[in-house]
């Protein structure tokens, strides 16, 4: 499979302490890629890095096979990427400006756009919302907009970094639930950072364990779980105590 | 209370039968006043913005004299005018001093500060997670602090209407520099010292009324500007 994105000899560093440090990476094409470490490991650098929204200190960065220099990322490729974070950070204005920025941004005709965010509000079932103030929503509301956000520009990789941490438990269930049906029909790649083994199980399928900034595993996600590696295994181990394994 | 019921009254006396002196002054405030907010925000704003969101060498002190700025004493301000507009000063060939120039050019020195300070304050508040998230929404430099200002109206519209009743309060600079000179450089707040220091209370009161009044209907549109469409 050939990959859409990769990572040659990247480093990061940061107040002169390296904080990714991996040889090679890369992302391909319908992958549902887990990202999971202990917390200060590098994932949300990783991801941004990824994203073309932190440059790395050194090495190189490929799309689709072409290097894309440093620090001069073109706005068109930064736009078939999108992210959705931990926190929703929606702006004060409707859902339905909200769902319908990206669109904005990239100046579709207004009925493009009303046409996809009616589509989007349906798919993540919050058209109820649509007039509502944004920064009213619940937590769980709130996320649900965050994601049809970041996935009305039917971006070529959605990154996700936690998107589901801060939620409580039916609200994440019920929300992953919906979340994996429409990104399996929308086919999109997706890079999804979290340090919940739980989450990584149910979403992925492709899983790297990144432990002090570099990629100490990676491979099918029931494979990786299954068989921890040396580095990977006290790790995994804690998290296997609270969560069985079965998909 | 006498007092005040006349104030009242000759204020609606020197409105309605639409006394050219009072509308000339009135006029003259109104215009200097708005003349000097104006470019307080089209200067403060985006010095503001980038005192807000950028880091550079030297920003720390350029903020330290700019909050400085904000308590800076109008007759201090007028002082300085006065000295760069005197006759012998670096801008005396200009001959501006006793213009309505220097008046304005007076309010902009003690409203700036507060209008740059106040809009640095709003964008220093804004995360660097929103400013990632914006990026990644596929903006660029120029729709990201669009978005920004749109988000941070409510604060960019109290930092205006801050420098606004700076200016339409300011007296001492606009004496010092303006001269108080009739159908020239004579505004309502210098007006108003000048009836009272003559004993015309009653006159003084009315002319307050009018300041007021003017003051109220500024600040009730940028209010209007500040509040409207706000969904719940």
């Amino acid at each position: 499979m050939n990959p859409l994105v990769e990572l040659n000899n990247i480093t990061y560093k940061a107040q002169n302490k390296t904080i990714l440090d991996i040889p090679e990476f890369q992302i391909c094409a319908g992958e549902f890629l887990g990202i999971m470490g202990p917390n200060g490991a590098g994932k949300s650098t990783l991801l941004k890095v990824l994203a073309f929204l932190e440059n790395q200190s050194s090495g190189a960065i490929l799309y689709r096979g072409e290097v894309i220099p440093k620090g001069n990322v073109p706005l068109e490729l930064r736009r078939k990427f999108s992210i959705a974070l931990q926190q929703s950070l929606l702006l004060d204005g409707t859902v339905f400006h909200n769902i319908a920025i990206g669109l904005t941004l990239r100046k579709m005709p207004k009925t493009v756009i009303k046409e996809k965010v009616a589509h989007w509000l349906e798919l993540f079932g919050i058209s109820h919302l649509a007039k509502k103030n944004a920064l009213y929503l619940s937590g769980g509301e709130a996320q649900r907009v965050n994601l049809a956000r970041a996935m009305i520009i039917e971006p070529e990789i959605l990154f996700l970094d936690e998107p589901f941490s801060a939620l409580d438990f039916p609200t994440k269930i019920k929300l992953m639930e919906d979340f994996k049906g429409i990104i399996e029909t929308a086919r999109t790649t997706a890079v999804f950072v979290s340090h919940d083994l739980m989450e990584i199980n149910y979403l992925t399928n492709r899983l790297a364990i990144i432990v002090n900034g570099e990629v100490k595993q990676s491979g099918p996600t029931p494979r990786v779980l299954e068989h921890p590696n040396s580095s990977t295994a006290s790790f995994l181990n804690e998290w296997k105590k609270f969560y069985p394994l079965a998909r | 209370m006498e007092l005040l019921i006349d104030g009242i009254k000759k204020a609606f006396d020197m409105i309605l039968s639409g006394d050219r002196e009072v509308f000339a002054i009135t006029w003259l405030t109104l215009k200097v006043c708005l003349i000097s907010i104006l470019i307080s925000t089209l200067i403060g704003l985006p010095l503001g913005i980038l005192l807000g969101l950028t880091r550079f060498k030297g920003r720390r002190i350029l903020l330290l004299f700019i909050n400085i700025g904000m308590g800076l004493p109008p007759v201090v301000a007028g002082l300085w005018i006065t000295m760069l507009l005197w006759r012998s000063g670096p801008l005396g060939d200009l001959t501006l001093l006793y213009s309505p120039t220097a008046i304005v050019m007076a309010q902009i020195l003690v409203s700036l500060p507060i209008v740059t300070s106040l809009t640095c304050t709003a964008f220093q508040q804004i995360s660097e997670k929103m400013l990632l998230q914006i990026k990644a929404l596929g903006a660029t430099r120029m729709q990201t602090l669009i978005i920004l200002i749109k988000q941070l109206k409510i604060a960019i519209l109290a930092a205006i209407m801050a420098g606004f009743g700076r200016v339409i309060a300011e007296v001492g600079a606009a004496m010092m520099v303006g001269g108080n000179i009739l159908g020239d450089t004579r505004i309502l707040t210098t007006t108003i010292v000048m009836e009272v220091s003559k004993g015309n209370f009653d006159i003084a009161l009315a002319l307050s009324f009018i300041l007021l009044s003017v003051a109220l209907l500024i600040t009730a549109a940028l209010t209007f500007l500040q509040q409207r469409k706000r969904i719940s």
